[in-house]
């Protein structure tokens, strides 16, 4: 007897909602594996890892706040990625979001209004588009590959900002810390009750929910899964790819530099260094995870929100080292991609020898 | 059995040994409730050329890719030498000494050809002595390759080229051929039996699967047909007439397509006006000084080799490649050079490209998501249009009624196009087009490998649209079917176009003479003749 995997003729409808499933069940007994292989209680390392985030008010909020830039990033990249172009710089189109957005208190620092608020998102879908235009006028202009373009544009975002917070933008009266002035009134989100939780979650759903519209209901979303899946039919049905490359990258770039407003006006709350705990990069993750389909990257930023605060949780309660969250981050990714493989094929049962011997 | 034995090779019944070289015994394969093949029995000799019969669907392909070892039989045993065999796997078929050519080829684009047939062998290759051995082989057996052609730039006559030499370095001693004629000249088609029959006479023996039923009667030893995933019948094909051979596989009488109407000279449909397009690549075909004409009513047919700018063409007519001057392409009075795909389809314009799966159809979206591919019209309402909205429903209703129309078979009421056999799936595309009502349709391979049934279906449609008033311009390499059904006939070679002669002045031999670089009228074929001894090609 040997395992074999089958080709399905089309892909698979249950297996497409059981997959998921099937690979979150297998993570949490992978985790229990490992836990009691470092001699922790299998049931208590779950439960810290996976459980506690869900059992105060407190840590679902922070969970949410946390999948909030997850989100809006995972749902461009997912658009991107659907349409087989490959955006790896979110983090640098969040930067430079983050970078337009604090013009306003930056420049016009007395200016308080609702309006004030708007122009700073406004400006920082702008900032983060501009950011993704370069990468994708290089592409269609010289043929430059644009994962390469778009993930050295992070560096440059990031040492743009660098400079920015060290130099021209530093808070005169910030003792010489490299971070600008504190944002305070309009010039940061508003919260909803009383503790981190905050409007940006709104945005975040609000967006996901027009891209999957989009995406199953529109002619433009037809147009992106065409090229994705069969770039020469997609030319065949008179769109252009060229077109799709800067579409694809105006939309995450702007959502990415969305984040990176919403992250600067709520829980950072003034420039600094270092805003981003590697949302943009984290989001491929979540992408993927999500099976490029807007909804489905609401579950996965959520997922992958867990795993962040379980780390917090698990480096208190038991003393792991912070790693542990990549390792479930890993784990759960594994499983996600074998899961994923019984959509399109079948495992069955084959008798006899195994390969090899048989042809003697 | 019941097998005809015209082959005199049969090595003893001493031992395990066994008169066959390899035999199929009582095999079933089941996907889920379908029953591809249903106790299927087949046995070959050594040094036979055995041809497999049978419709699209029959259970031909997933036959042969369990003898390949892709698949693994539901029941029954394979016997090699009369040993019995499990082949677990391509590579185990390869061992044993089974070589197979693909229809549809699994080619690296991005490599060259000696890349691509290094991957295929075991073990470590000095590339460049493989490269040498490729010419050589190629060379020998007909079948002319550049080792350092990338895959990307070559026809699909030329990629089936990769496949066979491919096999042929490995010596096999039974080579499965799945459809291999269909992307050929008959230059080339005759080329190819004489290899094949070289090939039976050195013992190896040939599995050979075929529409083409005039080519199984001349070719093959002996012959399988299948029905509906069972056997219904061996017999010798040299015996029997290509009707009765069709009717054997078919089950009932194949129509005969309805002779088609005398040309009317009604008005202009498409114009093509010293069409030049430079090559996009370093093996691509660059179209120099196109010129043809389509009128209302009529099939041109263009014939040619794959590979002399037949795509370039196609793409130029579609739109899926502009020229900067509009008057080079002329639908419908209206210049569109320079207009796209969808301003073409807007002035009645329908075109089906040669390869159905990533060119004309997507293979992962549903039959009603391909619909709306060319037809982008498909937004619902009016305040849905602003927004892009798409109607589903009626393109679902469309696929439907394109599915019923054309005989489209299918598993399921909307199945992705990936699932369907591929004289289904061009049944489709053609009908998807026709749905629409063109009054240009340009096609390019209308009935590349597609079985005998489809194939009359599809040539009876293009027919039918042409008496009805629309200009058909229909690329094909195949001359039976150009024959058939064009009106006028025009020979593309290295991206020059013949002028379009009428079909009853035509012969095989000045089509051929022509598909090697002659050009003026019939007359000039003497110095034709001479050119291509002078060129150095075959006749």
């Amino acid at each position: 007897m040997r395992l074999e995997l089958e080709k399905r003729p089309e892909r698979s409808k249950i297996m497409a909602v059981v997959s998921p499933i099937a690979a979150v069940v297998a993570t949490l007994l992978t985790g229990a594996v490992i836990f009691a292989a470092i001699g922790i209680p299998p049931l208590k390392g779950l439960w810290v890892f996976f459980l506690e985030p869900f059992s105060s008010l407190w840590s679902i909020e922070e969970l949410v706040v946390k999948a909030t830039p997850l989100i809006l990033i995972g749902i461009g990249l997912s658009i991107a990625y659907r349409a087989n172009v490959w955006n790896i710089g979110a983090e640098g189109q969040l930067t430079a979001g983050a970078l337009a957005g604090s013009l306003v208190p930056i420049f016009a620092n007395s200016w308080q209004s609702p309006l004030t608020l708007v122009a700073m998102l406004a400006l920082g879908v702008l900032g983060g588009m501009l950011w993704g235009l370069i990468p994708a006028l290089l592409k269609i202009k010289s043929g430059a590959n644009e994962i390469l373009v778009s993930l050295m544009l992070v560096y440059v975002a990031q040492l743009l900002l660098d400079w920015l917070v060290r130099g021209p933008w530093r808070d005169p009266h910030g003792y010489n810390f490299p971070k600008s002035v504190s944002f305070d009134g309009w010039q940061t989100m508003p919260t909803i009750g009383d503790g981190r939780l905050n409007w940006g979650i709104l945005f975040a759903l609000v967006a996901a929910v027009a891209l999957a519209v989009l995406l199953r209901r529109t002619m433009k979303g037809f147009e992106i899964r065409v090229l994705g899946e069969a770039p020469r039919a997609g030319r065949f049905a008179g769109f252009s790819s060229d077109r799709m490359v800067v579409f694809a990258f105006l939309v995450s770039g702007g959502l990415a530099g969305l984040a990176g407003v919403i992250e600067l006006t709520s829980t950072v709350g003034q420039l600094q260094p270092n805003i981003s705990p590697g949302y943009g990069f984290t989001a491929i993750i979540v992408a993927f995870l999500g099976r490029l389909d807007p909804i489905g990257v609401i579950v996965a930023a959520l997922m992958l929100a867990v795993s962040y605060l379980g780390g917090e949780a698990a480096q208190v309660a038991l003393g792991l080292s912070d790693k542990a969250a990549r390792v479930f981050q890993g784990v759960l990714l594994f499983w996600v991609l074998a899961c994923d493989t019984l959509i399109l094929y079948r495992l069955r049962f084959v008798p006899g020898l195994p390969a090899g011997e048989t042809a003697r | 059995m019941n097998v005809s034995q015209p082959s005199p090779q049969g090595t003893g019944e001493t031992g395990a040994t066994s008169e066959f070289l390899v035999e199929a015994r009582g095999i079933v394969k089941r996907f889920g409730d379908f029953t591809a093949n249903d106790h299927v029995d087949l046995a070959i000799r050594p040094g036979e050329i055995h041809a497999l019969l049978g419709e699209n669907g029959a259970g031909k392909s997933t036959l042969v890719k369990m003898i390949y070892g892709s698949l693994q039989p539901t029941e029954g045993r394979f016997f090699w030498h009369g040993e019995p065999v499990t082949i677990a796997d391509p590579g185990t078929a390869r061992r044993l000494g089974i070589g197979m050519v693909f229809q549809h080829f699994s080619l690296f684009e991005a490599l060259s050809v000696t890349e691509n047939i290094a991957l295929a062998l075991t073990g470590d290759h000095d590339m460049k002595a493989l490269g040498e051995r490729i010419a050589r082989v190629s060379r020998d057996y007909g079948l002319p390759l550049e080792p350092r052609a990338t895959v990307a730039d070559l026809s699909v006559g030329e990629r089936q080229r990769i496949e066979i030499v491919r096999c042929l370095l490995q010596e096999p001693r039974l080579l499965i051929m799945d459809e291999p004629t269909a992307v050929l000249t008959p230059q080339e088609a005759d080329q190819l039996f004489l290899t094949l029959e070289r090939l039976a006479s050195e013992g190896c023996a040939v599995l050979y699967i075929s529409h083409r039923l005039e080519e199984v009667k001349r070719l093959c030893h002996a012959s399988t047909i299948l029905r509906h995933g069972k056997v219904v019948a061996r017999v010798d094909p040299s015996l029997e007439t290509a009707a009765s051979l069709a009717r054997l596989m078919v089950g009932a009488e194949i129509h005969s397509i309805r002779p088609k109407q005398p040309r009317t000279g009604g008005p202009t449909r498409l114009y093509c006006d010293n069409l030049d397009l430079a090559a996009n690549g370093p093996f691509a075909v660059a179209l120099a000084a196109v010129t043809l004409e389509v009128r209302a009513g009529e099939i041109l047919a263009i014939a040619g080799v794959a590979g002399n700018g037949q795509s370039e063409l196609f793409d130029a007519l579609s739109g899926e490649r502009r020229v900067d001057r509009p008057g080079a392409v002329v639908i419908e009075g209206t210049p569109c050079g320079h207009l796209g795909v969808t301003a073409r389809r807007a002035l009645g314009a329908a075109f089906v490209p040669e390869e159905r799966l990533g060119h004309g159809a997507v293979p992962a979206f549903r039959l009603s998501e391909n619909v709306i591919l060319t037809r982008d019209t498909l937004v619902s309402d009016a305040m849905r249009r602003i927004a892009g909205f798409l109607d589903f429903r009626r393109a679902g209703k469309t696929a439907a009624r394109v599915a019923q129309t054309f005989d489209v078979r299918k598993g399921k009421p909307d199945p992705e196009a990936r699932s369907l056999s591929g004289g289904n799936l061009q049944k489709f595309v053609v009908g998807r087009e026709l749905d629409r009502k063109p009054l240009v349709l340009v096609v390019n391979q209308p009935t590349w490998g597609v079985d005998a049934g489809a194939a009359a279906l599809i040539r009876q449609a293009l027919v039918d649209l042409a008496g009805e008033g629309a200009g058909v311009l229909m690329i094909s390499q195949d001359l039976d079917e150009i024959f058939e059904i064009a009106h006028r006939i025009a020979v593309i070679s290295r991206g020059h176009l013949s002028p379009g002669y009428d079909a009853h002045v035509m012969s095989l031999e000045k089509i051929g003479l022509l598909m090697g670089g002659a050009h003026g009228g019939p007359a000039h074929v003497d110095e034709a003749v001479k050119l291509r001894e002078h060129d150095g090609h075959a006749p």
